[in-house]
């Protein structure tokens, strides 16, 4: 009987990859084992093994073919003595886009294939407001945020050798999420350096190289990991300057992927964002666009001062509009109202401002306008742009992807009500992650997440509605 | 340095420089001055303590002298220095001035840090003295930190990174201790062994008490020194300095040492006898020992030495007044330095 050979998920957070290249064709035979394809994602190219012994009786997505969804079949396999004509051809009728021609290079420039994916726009652009201290009459370009994460560090390695990129798997790697790609090309192992599996002490040996007039750009493979070198970014980074009455700082960032990636359970889901921005000395940044990952974290590398920069691994592939400019680098500590509207204000930042942008479109259909702002950096909170907001709207959801107690809707909340206690009429809503450690199961996780429609219930709640 | 000038203004004598020492006369007379002020200080500083003119912690370094004389002795401009919490002698060995770390002690706005840092967190951009640090092992990352921005900016400086020996069993020591041979950064470790870590002996705490072979299994060579006399500890540091410099990577030192004080302010000493502390007191004494080498190799006399003890005492003297004599910080200050 034959078999289908299904397009592989090859990362948790993996929807779909373009098929570069078989390495087989119709007629071969294959053993267990053999590398039949070569799939990308936005992330890596990866060798596809052959599972099952036979002859590869039919292709059924042509090596180039992009936007191949998991689970697609993308190729038969016959048993011995089979005949091709055996394979039922309804079953290459799949859903996938005609084959591009085959690009030479895809493999060596990756980024070539991100290019020409299609145009994956956020999905409520007509509401995306365009940042205004961008010039009017710039031009733009659609890139991914871990593009505009990776031209961010390129652009500032370029104008100050003191700064560094370290962490695991930078180097040679090319980032474990593939954000730091090409770095080692340009800029060499004195300055894109591997380290060993060593947070704690890699974390504080680039604190110390900061105190050494060095600008360290210090990658966690995911903010979790982080945990283990918690000391030294807040005892030794942040509370440095204050104890040494200002003589002495470390001014570095540190960054990587934060909060939930996909079912990878507790131990890897987590959101630092109210840890870190309860820290004074520190600075917190958590952008949600690709256009604001690139002008933050420029401005981070060179703030004077510790810069915790929050990514998340989700966004990592979408795609937003990015100004084109030499040297466009953004405020840290202003919030910015991606969403114009008159009935509520939601609040929300990285991931959150996608869950918000998507309820505000729905809420627009039941007829309530809402507003939302992205508060883009924690620490400083701009939470003036929040309470102008609830000024006009009187009406306040706070989204965020961490845990509520203690939170960044808590914080908000307190200093809305503070600024804007005659303004309310009804006491402010918060939408966060359940209170328990992150299921691994699929429904528990989704129950326990924040979405858009936890955010829509929360903006009735606030409005009166149903 | 303070006491660099209550030297030379006594270097009057015309005793004959022994063929047996390896130090020059006025070397000799630094490194006594040197220990003095750092042991005249922490005795002043004991007893502002008492006076309750110091609040918190406070962790005097009498007893350790020698270490951090002869490893200074070995040292150049630009070589930093970075040590834990028990860090006053470290700072005064570095050329800081004794008001400023003293009126730091009394959190007065004459110290270093402006009387926000306190005893543990004090630092000197000018002297290269990089803190002062109040958690357990911390400091040796960030001093093989600085070794990398040495070895980053392609200077032959290294940094010198103390630490005791109870924090020779933080994971973070060797953390460093891999990258910083992996990395050939220029750092040399001195593991201050003064035999307890607050109140747990070596012998209690590790499972391998030979100190100085920790860095082994990372290829990093180390040895044992006697840290109570100030001449081994200077030949030990420049030699552990010329591999530094010379691009071979980290250095390890064990400088066997002694606390006579508590752990802190607080610590009866309960875990040990006062005859082993007396003991050592009474034959291993750095200062004492540096002193009878003066005299029996007729370097200075004793009224040589008296007067330096009078110019040390008068420098203690003064930074204790001005220490008491300096305002506190402006409430204003509560604000500054945390953000710029």
């Amino acid at each position: 009987m034959s078999t289908e050979i299904l397009m592989p998920a090859l990362s948790p957070t993996m929807e779909e990859g373009t098929l570069a290249k078989w390495l087989v064709k119709e007629g071969d035979s294959v053993a267990s084992g053999d590398v039949i394809a070569e799939i990308e994602t936005d992330k890596a190219t990866m060798e596809v093994e052959a599972v099952d012994e036979g002859v590869i009786g039919k292709i059924l997505v042509a090596a180039g073919t992009e936007g191949v969804k998991v689970n697609v079949p993308i190729a038969v396999i016959l048993e011995d003595g089979e005949d091709a004509s055996a394979v039922n051809n309804d079953s290459a009728s799949v859903e996938t886009p005609p084959a591009a021609a085959p690009q030479a290079n895809v493999q060596n420039d990756p980024r070539h294939a991100k290019e020409a994916a299609p145009a994956a726009v956020p999905k409520y652009e007509p509401s995306f407001l365009v940042d205004p201290d961008i010039p009017p009459g710039t031009e733009f370009k659609s890139i991914t945020v871990r593009e505009a994460l990776n031209e961010a560090m390129m652009e500032e390695m370029r104008r100050d050798e003191t700064v560094f990129l370290m962490g695991e798997e930078v180097a040679q790697y090319q980032g474990a999420y593939k954000v730091s790609q090409g770095l080692l090309d340009e800029f060499g192992e004195h300055r894109v350096i591997d380290t060993p599996i060593t947070e704690h002490g890699f974390t504080g040996l680039a604190v110390g190289a900061a105190f050494g007039g060095l600008k360290p750009v210090v990658e966690f493979m995911t903010f979790n990991f982080a945990m283990q070198a918690i000391d030294q970014i807040i005892n030794s980074a942040a509370k440095t300057r204050y104890m040494s009455g200002g003589q002495m700082s470390a001014p570095m960032v540190f960054r990587g992927p934060n909060g939930a990636a996909a079912r990878v359970a507790a131990q890897h889901s987590q959101c630092f964002g109210a840890w870190y921005a309860h820290v004074p000395g520190l600075k917190v940044i958590s952008p949600y666009s690709a256009a604001d990952a690139k002008g933050l974290l420029k401005a981070a590398i060179r703030d004077p001062n510790p810069v915790i920069f929050l990514e998340n691994e989700i966004l990592y592939g979408q795609r937003f509009d990015v100004p084109v400019l030499d040297d466009y680098v953004l405020p840290i500590g202003k919030a910015r109202l991606v969403r114009k509207g008159t009935d509520v204000t939601i609040s929300a930042h990285s991931r959150g401002v996608e869950w918000a942008l998507e309820a505000a479109e729905q809420l627009a259909g039941e007829g309530i306008d809402a507003e939302v702002v992205d508060l883009r950096t924690l620490r400083p909170l701009d939470s003036e742009t929040v309470v102008q907001s609830v000024m006009k709207t009187n009406r306040l959801v706070t989204v965020e992807e961490g845990w509520g107690q203690h939170g960044i809707g808590a914080e908000i909340a307190t200093r809305v009500m503070a600024k804007a206690f005659d303004y309310l009429d009804a006491p402010v809503a918060r939408v966060h992650q359940e209170d328990v450690p992150l299921p691994y199961a699929a429904n528990l996780e989704a129950l326990s997440l924040p979405n858009a429609e936890k955010v829509v219930t929360a903006v009735k709640q606030v409005c009166y509605a149903d | 340095m303070a006491s660099k000038k209550a030297t030379t203004s006594k270097a009057n004598g015309s005793t004959p420089k022994s063929k047996k020492l390896k130090a020059s006369r006025e070397d000799l007379l630094h490194y006594y001055t040197d220990m003095l002020l750092i042991r005249r200080f922490e005795e002043k500083a004991g007893q502002l303590y008492g006076m309750g003119l110091i609040g918190g912690f406070c962790h005097l370094y009498i007893g350790q002298e020698a270490v951090v004389v002869g490893m200074q002795a070995a040292l150049e401009d630009g070589d930093q220095v970075i040590t834990s919490y028990r860090d006053h002698g470290h700072m005064l060995a570095c050329g800081m001035e004794a008001r400023g770390v003293m009126a730091e002690l009394t959190g007065r706005i004459g110290g270093y840090s402006k009387g926000k840092g306190g005893s543990m967190h004090m630092f000197s951009a000018e002297k290269n003295f990089y803190g002062g640090h109040g958690i357990v092992g911390a400091q040796v990352p960030i001093g093989t930190g600085l070794a990398f921005s040495n070895k980053y900016k392609g200077t032959d400086r290294v940094c010198v990174t103390y630490f005791g020996d109870g924090a020779a069993n933080q994971g973070q020591v060797y953390e460093s201790f891999n990258m910083a041979e992996l990395w050939s950064l220029p750092v040399i470790y001195v593991i201050e062994n003064n035999q307890y870590a607050m109140g747990t002996s070596v012998k209690r705490s590790s499972s391998e008490t030979h100190l100085y072979k920790r860095g082994a299994s990372f290829r990093i060579p180390g040895e044992e020194v006697d840290g109570m006399d100030v001449l081994a500890v200077k030949a030990a540091g420049e030699k552990a300095v010329k591999w530094c410099r010379a691009g071979k990577g980290p250095y390890l030192l064990e400088l066997k040492t002694y606390r006579y004080r508590g752990h802190s302010m607080s610590d009866p000493a309960k875990y040990r006898s006062r005859e082993e502390v007396q003991d050592v007191r009474e034959h291993q004494d750095p200062i004492n020992n540096l002193k009878e080498l003066i005299l029996d190799h007729k370097v200075a006399s004793e009224n040589d030495l008296k007067e330096l003890e009078k110019n040390v005492r008068a420098i203690v003297n003064d930074s204790a007044e001005f220490a008491q004599s300096s305002p506190e910080p402006d409430p204003s200050e509560l604000y500054t330095d945390v953000l710029v």
